[in-house]
Formats: C-alpha cells, structure tokens, sequence
C-alpha cells in the first residue's frame, strides 16, 4: 500500500541552512549538507530544498550545492529555486534530483510546466503555490519572488491549470502559516485538493506531529511537509535535527489512517 | 566490481557513494573503453523514455553495452527509466527501447483507479518478492521502496516478474530475464531496504 510522506522542507539562503517565519526573519540553522546526513539517518520519506533568494536575486541555480546535495541524499530529493528555463531543469535532473519544483515561473511562464513535462516527464515537474491571504476580504492569491509579489491569481485556479499543462505534483505553500507552528492551513489545503488529483504536498504552519496526524486522517495519501517541526526543539527553538523513527512514524500512520 | 553507465542521466553519484560506503569497487563508465571491462552494471534513470533513449544512443555506448549484456550476459540492473529502457517500447515515447526483456511500458490506466490515488504514482509502497531470488536475499517479507513513475513495466513473460506492488491493482515493480534485471523503484534513494538491494546485485 502506498504510504503518506512526511518531509522535511529545507530553505537555502547564502549557502546556509535557513528558517523563516512568514517568509522573512530567517534564522541560520546550520550547513545544508550536515542536515541531510542526519535525515540520512533519520531515513527521511523525501526531502524538499528551496533555495529562497535565487529568484528574487535573479541568478542561477547553485549547480555545485545541487549536485553534493543530490549525491548525498539516499531519499528523494526535491529542489527548487531560482528555475526558469527548461535548460536549467533538464541539467538539475541530470545531476540526479528527482523532482524539480518551479514556482515564479509557473506563473511568468505556464508552458515551461508542458515543456518540461515532454523532455523530463511529469513525475518530476512540482509546482510550487507560494499563497498568502491578502487584502481586507483575506482572499487567498498567489505570490512569487519569495512572497513579495502579489500576482491576483487565485490558487485554486491555478492549480487546475498546472494539472491541465502537465505537472506532476503541486505543493502548496501558505505562507501565513510559515514558521508559526500552529497547524497546517486545512480550508486552503482543502480547497485544492477537492480541485485536482494530483499527488500534493503541503507546507507551512505544523506544529507538532499530531498536525501530520490530523492532516493524514483528514486527507489519506498527501505528502506531509514541514520546516521548522524537523529543525527546532522545545518553546525557545533549540536547533535540533528530528524526525519520527520507523516506528513512530509507522504507528503515526496507522493511527492516523485506516489503511493499513 | 560495479559499473554504472554514465549517459547522462540518473542518479549516479548516489549509487556510486553507496558502493563506496560498502567497499565495494565502483567504476563510472561515460565511454565504451571504459565499459569493456564491467563485471555487472547498472542502467540509472529519471526523466522521460524517449530523452533517456537518445542520450543512451547517442553516448557512444550502445553497441558495447548490447554486446556485453546480450552476448557477454554480463548482468544488468536497469532503475526506473533504466528498467523501462530494457522493453521493446513504451506508450511515453515513439523511440525503440533495447529489447533485452519482451515487455511493453505502459501508463496506468486512470479511469481505473480503485483506490483515492493519483498518477504519477509516488512515494514508498511495499515491494513483494513473488519467488526467491539473489536481489532480495535477507530482505523482511515486505521491504519498501520509493516510486516515482506514471508508467508502468508490462512483461510477455510471466516468468520474469521477480516482485509486484499494489498500485490500484498489481505491476511488475522488479523483473529479471536471465542476467537482465529491472527495478521500477528507486534502490538508490530507499535507505536500508535499497542498500541491500544494491548489496545483493553485487553479490550476486
């Protein structure tokens, strides 16, 4: 039976290990490749790695980072950050990632999503919805270059549009939620995955593992992500690398669905 | 010793440090003077079959590779893209695949669906070993592998189906024709279970 994945979401900013609250306040958190041999350990279901300031910063993907990374890794790898061009995706595949997450340029550029469907396969397309609650009516809309950029789009919309053109999976990214560890943003999540049937992967806001638990009770089959649960420990937010064993992670699961 | 084929695609370097953790002899071959000596080796893969197709074709090694794996029977694992190479064809792409086992890649069929999943088909899902084989020696009963993939390895042969998973009704997740193996998950990028799998080919 296919599992639910539970997944570390990495943010690189400056060649460092990040997190953030909301998008902004980073705090450095340690070395990039020391976290993922520890998640190594930790036999990690997927890792996700956003490089946050590559886009808003105009430049190029850090090919070297993405290569050691990658070579790293024994899960899955997700990266995204800074991907513009399909050029850019079919070397960032080629150096051994898996899946490639785009998100600004989903929506500058929606066929690149087709383009790099044809020549990679859409098992490795991810588009990534950054999405913030705006204006005085608290309406959901999508925003780019690192949650700076409103763009009006609506992320339900959007996500029907991305699965129309051939993405693989859809993360979705409330940015209201980052850092906050008050639990995932369920009516947002809700809403899209009533929309799609994509695989999807949500972010932002869980705050223990009893809100993946919840999350999977409520959704079955759904990537699981989080930051600052798998990076911090305790109320004064201790650096400290975690994630559930096999078998809590085995016992949450059951608990959490009726599946196995 | 260990040969993986470099042409461009896949997750060598993983399957490399893996070797390299268990001292076992690891050489990246990019060249056919390179791939003339190989013992056993491994076709990686990611990305769609037709691009992986051209880059094999055109990386100067096919006709060695044919030579060693159909004539040599030297032993290969082919991973993910890598598996779905060793079919005649595959519903993804219009190129002809190498043909070392008789079996077609299809794409599941969707409409079918039984269960609340979707395609691609993605994650860690159980692998069940359908007879006793070197490439699952000293695995639990159901070790668990990650997939990543919307199509899905279709042998003639029943005969070559060395383990099945469960995905909205049974596929071939592991195949083996003689010395031709496949693998449609990820060995390299599934922590204990994989680096036994690894293990195993090389042992073999």
């Amino acid at each position: 039976m296919l599992r639910p994945r539970i997944i570390p979401c990495l943010l690189i900013k400056n060649g460092g290990l990040v997190k953030t609250v909301q998008f902004g306040d980073s705090k450095y958190v340690g070395d990039p490749i020391n976290a993922v041999r520890i998640f190594n350990e930790k036999e990690v279901d997927e890792l996700i790695v956003l490089d946050i300031d590559a886009s808003s910063q105009q430049r190029e993907p850090d090919y070297t980072l993405i290569k050691n990374l990658a070579a790293e890794c024994r899960m899955p790898l997700c990266y995204g950050g800074g991907v513009k061009t399909i050029s850019q995706i079919q070397k960032i595949i080629s150096l051994g990632v898996e899946k490639v997450a785009i998100s600004s340029a989903a929506i500058e550029t929606p066929d690149l999503i087709t383009q790099a469907a044809d020549q990679v396969g859409s098992q490795s397309v991810v588009v990534v919805l950054d999405v913030k609650k705006n204006g005085i009516l608290r309406r959901s809309e999508l925003f780019t270059l690192n949650g700076i950029k409103k763009s009006g789009i609506n992320p339900v919309e959007f996500a029907r549009k991305v699965e129309a053109l051939g993405a693989g999976e859809v993360v979705i990214n409330a940015i209201d939620h980052d850092g906050v560890m008050k639990g995932y943003d369920i009516n947002l999540i809700k809403s899209v995955r009533d929309s799609i049937s994509l695989p999807m992967t949500v972010l932002g806001g869980a705050g223990s593992l009893e809100d993946i638990e919840g999350l999977i009770t409520q959704f079955g089959i759904i990537g699981a992500a989080a930051g600052s649960l798998f990076v911090f420990k305790g109320k004064y937010r201790a650096v400290l690398i975690n994630y559930p064993d096999r078998a809590a992670k085995d016992a949450l699961i059951e608990k959490a669905s009726n599946l196995f | 010793m260990i040969t993986i084929i470099n042409y461009g695609l896949g997750n060598i370097q993983a399957i490399a440090n893996i070797y390299n953790r268990l001292n076992i002899p690891v050489v990246i071959a990019s060249t056919p003077d390179e791939l003339a000596s190989a013992e056993k080796i491994i076709l990686p893969g990611v990305g769609a079959f037709d691009w992986a197709m051209r880059l094999l074709n055109e990386s100067g090694m096919r006709s060695c590779l044919d030579k060693l794996v159909m004539v040599n029977k030297v032993p290969v694992l082919g991973i993910c893209v890598g598996m779905q190479m060793l079919a005649r064809c595959s519903d993804e792409g219009k190129l002809e695949g190498l043909s070392w086992i008789d079996a077609e890649v299809k794409k599941f069929d969707e409409s079918k669906f039984v269960q609340k999943t979707h395609l691609p088909h993605m994650g860690w899902n159980d692998v069940m070993p359908q007879r006793t084989d070197c490439l699952f020696r000293g695995m639990e009963a159901k070790p668990r592998y990650y997939f990543l993939h919307s199509y899905y390895f279709l042998p003639k042969n029943d005969e070559d189906v060395l383990a099945l998973t469960d995905y909205n009704g049974f596929f071939a997740s592991a195949v083996r024709s003689e010395n031709v193996f496949g693998a449609q998950f990820h060995p390299e990028k599934s922590h204990q279970w994989g680096i036994q799998l690894l293990k195993n080919f090389a042992e073999l």
